[in-house]
């Protein structure tokens, strides 16, 4: 499988990262670089292998659905770039 | 004493409980000692405000007479992790200006204990890297040279900032993280000791994720010993973090003189390496004659998939790297891109993420995409994750037949310049990683201890893979292996 300029594109977008025209063709050879590397996993016989989910055998807590720390509003928006009347603030979204 | 830097943390701990030395005194020596070597790039946020601080508490705990271990020790933060009110960016520009309103878990546990930050200390782009190349603040610069040379050399990485720091005695000991070798093989290019844990043992909330089913922190340390206390001091259970495992944590420094005798080593011949220096594998031999000589039986073992542990690692790590790294925005957090007059925010994202993120990011997070994309996601991902499960089954395996722990190499070579791999394929640099990488993948505890120097000077490290949950057996092993290799040799002082 081999990726071409027009999927290392569609890759980029999906990962919203905005690559220039220009470094399609070198992007795309770098992952199928390390896209030809992990193809070694082809060769492994991972017939009736379950994969592998918890590193050590342990059942996720679960914990009561309460809030615990709420009410920080002025901390939770602290680092944000743009913040207005309490709410994040971005580009409009709705047009 | 000469030197108040020159002391253990063992050392510094008894010394400040018999009230030979102050906390202040001791922070405010790293202090400068941070400032003096500020050449090597280690430390990227100094806290001395918050040190003099903490250190002025500390003595008058100390004073009182019941001071935990870590009371009045000077430790470096790698950058990855959230320090209330201080700079945190994971080494990227994407976090540029963070400031946690929060304290990481292990980071609160240490203060409670009256711990001392001096600063924060440099690291990879978001633990992504084997050289501290990808870091926004520029690279770290490794405190040994080669013999008759003055290239600066890597420290290795991603916690190099804090292998650097702690080699050249910038801190008497710091936090690492490591997802595929990043505390263990910094800790070898620069002669020091550093511990991953088993998965689940300390606490990652508040660490900034990268791959949450491999990232552990541990500590670096510049002996076996002070890894045991501090390691003890980072541990136990936490609520925030599901994978947190409520058990209770030994005295680590206690069990140190457990010692190998009697114990069963392995030798996994899969780490034999084509085209491995010869330096490396005399220095197995050399250890595996320690190990004997402390008693311990080698036992040749096979973990016969070996050879996958790279490639699994390499669709396992982006995949959840590309997940975790969706939050970088540019809406909650960090750096937001500039935006041209009728963006929407698709073109926010995209900027902001272009902008913010380094290129190693970028191919990691966009290999991770693909790999998770419709239509890969069976033959990347869980592929990977079915060998993950079989190389996590070669080492229970060998447990199972009574081996108590394994000694291998911690890297293929010794601390390279830096620049050298900049031309090359992306795989020639995650190929440092292919001695640690299994470990992560199997969730168990390694160490890396320096064993000797190779022919130009330079530390090499070997290291030592236990069972889960047996960081005490561990250590005390390590202890034993530290021992006889005797290494004593410290970098020239050239900054």
């Amino acid at each position: 499988m081999s990726i071409d300029r027009e999927t290392a594109r569609k890759v980029a977008s999906l990962a919203r990262i905005r690559v220039p025209d220009d470094r399609l063709d070198a992007l795309a050879g770098e992952f199928n670089a390390i896209l030809s590397f992990v193809e070694q996993l082809r060769e492994v016989d991972v017939d009736g292998v379950a994969p592998m989910t918890s590193v050590t055998p342990m059942r996720l807590p679960r914990r009561d659905d309460v809030v615990t720390e709420g009410g920080q509003a002025d901390a939770v928006l602290a680092n944000a770039p743009e913040a207005r009347e309490g709410f994040f603030a971005v580009p409009k979204v709705v047009e | 004493m000469s030197d108040l830097t020159d002391l253990s943390l063992a050392g510094a701990r008894d010394a400040l409980r018999r009230g030979d030395v102050t906390a202040a005194g001791l922070a405010q020596a790293y202090l400068d000692a941070a400032e003096a070597g500020a050449v090597l790039n280690a430390v990227v946020t100094p806290t001395p405000d918050l040190a003099l601080q903490q250190a002025a508490a500390a003595d008058e705990r100390l004073a009182g007479g019941d001071a935990p271990d870590l009371c009045g020790i000077p430790i470096g933060v790698k950058d990855l992790f959230c320090t209330k009110g201080v700079r945190s960016q994971a080494g990227s520009k994407i976090l540029d200006g963070f400031r946690p309103e929060y304290e990481s878990t292990v980071t609160d546990r240490l203060f409670a204990d009256g711990a001392v930050m001096t600063g924060k200390l440099n690291m990879d782009e978001f633990a992504m890297g084997s050289s501290n190349e990808t870091s926004t603040y520029g690279p770290v610069v490794n405190p040994w040279r080669a013999k008759g040379s003055n290239a600066d050399l890597t420290p290795g990485g991603s916690s190099g900032g804090s292998a650097a720091a702690v080699a050249a005695g910038l801190c008497l000991a710091a936090l690492g993280t490591d997802t595929g070798g990043s505390i263990r093989q910094p800790a070898a290019f620069t002669g020091i000791v550093g511990i991953k844990p088993t998965y689940g043992r300390v606490s990652r909330w508040g660490i900034v994720a990268f791959a949450s089913s491999l990232d552990q922190a541990g500590p670096m340390t510049r002996d076996v010993r002070d890894a045991a206390i501090l390691l003890r001091a980072m541990c136990g259970h936490d609520p925030k973090d599901s994978t947190s495992a409520p058990r209770g944590v030994p005295d680590f420094e206690a069990m140190l003189e457990d010692g190998v005798a009697g114990r069963v080593i392995g030798v996994p011949r899969e780490y034999r390496m084509d085209g491995m220096p010869d330096e490396i594998e005399a220095l197995w031999r050399r250890g595996m004659d320690m190990l004997r000589d402390a008693g311990a039986t080698m036992r040749d073992i096979s973990l016969p998939h070996t050879k996958y542990a790279l490639p699994a690692y390499y669709v396992i790590a982006p995949a959840e790297a590309s997940s975790n790294l969706a939050r970088y925005d540019g809406v909650r957090f960090g750096h937001r891109a500039a935006l041209s007059q009728g963006d929407g925010i698709t073109d926010l994202y995209e900027k902001t993420r272009a902008e913010g993120f380094g290129p190693e990011v970028q191919r990691r997070v966009m290999v991770g995409t693909y790999v998770l994309s419709a239509g890969f996601y069976d033959a990347y991902y869980n592929r990977a994750r079915k060998v993950r499960a079989l190389i996590k089954r070669d080492f229970e395996q060998v447990f199972e037949d009574g081996v108590d722990a394994i000694l291998t190499p911690t890297t293929p070579s010794a601390a390279f310049p830096l620049g050298a791999m900049a031309d090359a394929d992306p795989i020639r640099m995650y190929l440092n990683d292919v001695f640690t990488v299994t470990v992560n993948l199997a969730g168990l505890p390694g160490i890396s201890v320096p064993a000797g120097l190779d022919a130009a000077g330079l530390p090499l490290g070997l290291q030592l893979i236990g069972k889960p949950w047996e960081e005490g057996a561990l250590l005390s092993a390590a202890h034993a292996l530290e021992a006889r290799a005797g290494f004593a040799a410290r970098p020239d002082r050239w900054w």
